[in-house]
């Protein structure tokens, strides 16, 4: 069973729709009991980083997530809430993955946020497993997890070269929303599902 | 590079997509959710359900009909049609739609654009203009180019992006039906007044046409209904087209 934490981080209907698609039970929680015996975590968010960390502290889910030692996704906000820090607030966040996160500098060529479909290089390790480099997967954001040790994928944005995915151990994390990201996006849900 | 979009429209009256020449003569052309899935599956890389439903039971058919979409797309896609409130746009976001458009309901209260913008964030919001060259100015339109409003196309798009709009979805209500190209020089010059993305629609029927628009009219995105509906142009082809013209986009 997957567990996609539930701690009012916006709609996340489109992250149950995914994995309805993909044929995996889930259920929606926010009981630590229910998400610690779960196979595979989900953590998504949308919205604002440090309203969606304050509502993780409120609950004291944040300590439940440390705690776990299965593979756990975080997904846009969500991956962002697992960095060091967020210049959104500015707040600072579990400190799971090595990355803290920036807002992107607006300028003509590159708008912000970086809404649509880019491409991601640099592909490393399981969740990648079968895609090329160059596949196309579909952001909406408007801070961005610097590059650092745990970089998985990489993507540019303007001048901007960003974590388009990072991983430390069990817990990994997409910028980009793999269940709005077509059968790309289809094929990395099912290789974190395979883990 | 964030790629260039190719978004196929459809029109849903009742629940079931139509398409007709300015709103007249409509004709049932498909299942919304299964040709979403086909499009989405052809590789189109966003879509847009309008609600062109004059109905209150026409409206309620379309929040239901929306989950139905989120369930079976992968894509991100747009909804719109009859929003009139944050309550409206709430009840669609909740349903499943990643963002929502509105048009003659933000010309009557322009408010509704930063009320929803601050709600759910600017990504959230496309703002629709339709809109008629008279004597050399684009005048904004309501009711499918049937009634004209006192707001010029310029500054109305203007005005919807410091109110939070995110996207602007320009129709030159001239060019809609005719297949006879888009109004590339005005996209031109939506591009340079504005910094949100500008989404083409009205004139598509030819693979140049949608090559002119992302070249030199600059949009982000070409939005089109009957061009894909009736097969006319596939989209694998034409965003291979796309690609052999050096604009960048997903395959």
């Amino acid at each position: 069973m997957i567990a996609i934490i539930d701690y009012e981080a916006g709609n996340i209907c489109s992250v149950q729709n995914a994995l309805e698609r993909l044929g995996a039970p889930y259920q929606l929680t926010a009981d630590p009991e229910l998400i610690c015996r779960a196979d595979k975590v989900i953590l998504p968010g949308v919205g604002n980083a440090a309203q969606a960390m304050a509502s993780l502290r409120a609950s004291g889910l944040d300590t439940e997530i440390r705690s776990l030692r299965q593979p756990v996704l975080g997904i846009c906000v969500g991956l962002q809430l697992m960095c060091r820090s967020s210049e959104e607030g500015p707040v600072d966040c579990m400190g799971l993955l090595d990355a803290r996160v920036r807002k992107f500098p607006e300028t003509p060529e590159a708008k912000v946020p970086h809404m649509g479909w880019n491409s991601i290089g640099n592909l490393e390790g399981k969740l990648f497993k079968d895609l090329p480099g160059g596949s196309y997967v579909y952001f909406v954001h408007s801070y961005y997890p610097e590059l650092c040790p745990d970089t998985i994928a990489t993507c540019r944005h303007g001048d901007t070269l960003f974590s388009a995915a990072l991983r430390w151990e069990n817990f990994y994390g997409t910028q980009f929303h793999p269940e709005k990201s077509g059968s790309v996006g289809a094929a990395i849900l099912q290789n974190f599902l395979a883990l | 590079m964030v790629a260039k979009r190719i978004i196929p429209c459809l029109d849903v009256k009742d629940g079931v997509v139509v398409k007709g020449i300015n709103f007249e003569g409509l004709r049932e052309v498909g299942d919304a959710v299964e040709m979403g899935v086909q499009y989405a599956r052809d590789g189109a890389d966003e879509l847009v359900y309008l609600d062109i439903s004059a109905t209150r039971e026409g409206r309620s058919t379309f929040a239901e009909l929306v989950k139905r979409i989120a369930r079976g797309i992968d894509i991100p896609f747009t909804v719109g049609g009859g929003i009139g409130s944050v309550e409206d746009a709430a009840r669609l976001l909740e349903a499943g739609a990643d963002k929502i458009s509105v048009n003659s309901s933000a010309l009557a209260d322009p408010s509704l654009i930063s009320r929803i913008a601050e709600k759910y964030g600017s990504q959230f919001v496309v703002v629709a203009i339709d809109a008629k060259c008279v004597e050399g100015r684009w005048i904004c339109t309501t009711h499918g180019g049937t009634r004209f409003t006192d707001r010029e196309l310029f500054s109305w798009a203007r005005e919807a992006q410091e109110r939070g709009a995110g996207e602007i979805l320009f129709t030159s209500m001239d060019h809609d039906g005719t297949r006879a190209g888009y109004a590339c020089g005005v996209y031109a010059q939506l591009d340079s007044l504005l910094s949100i993305p500008v989404i083409a629609s009205g004139g598509a029927g030819s693979v140049q046409d949608i090559v002119d628009v992302l070249t030199e009219g600059r949009a982000s995105a070409a939005l089109a209904a009957s061009i894909f509906h009736y097969n006319q142009i596939p989209i694998p082809a034409l965003k291979r087209a796309l690609q052999q013209a050096n604009i960048p986009v997903r395959l």
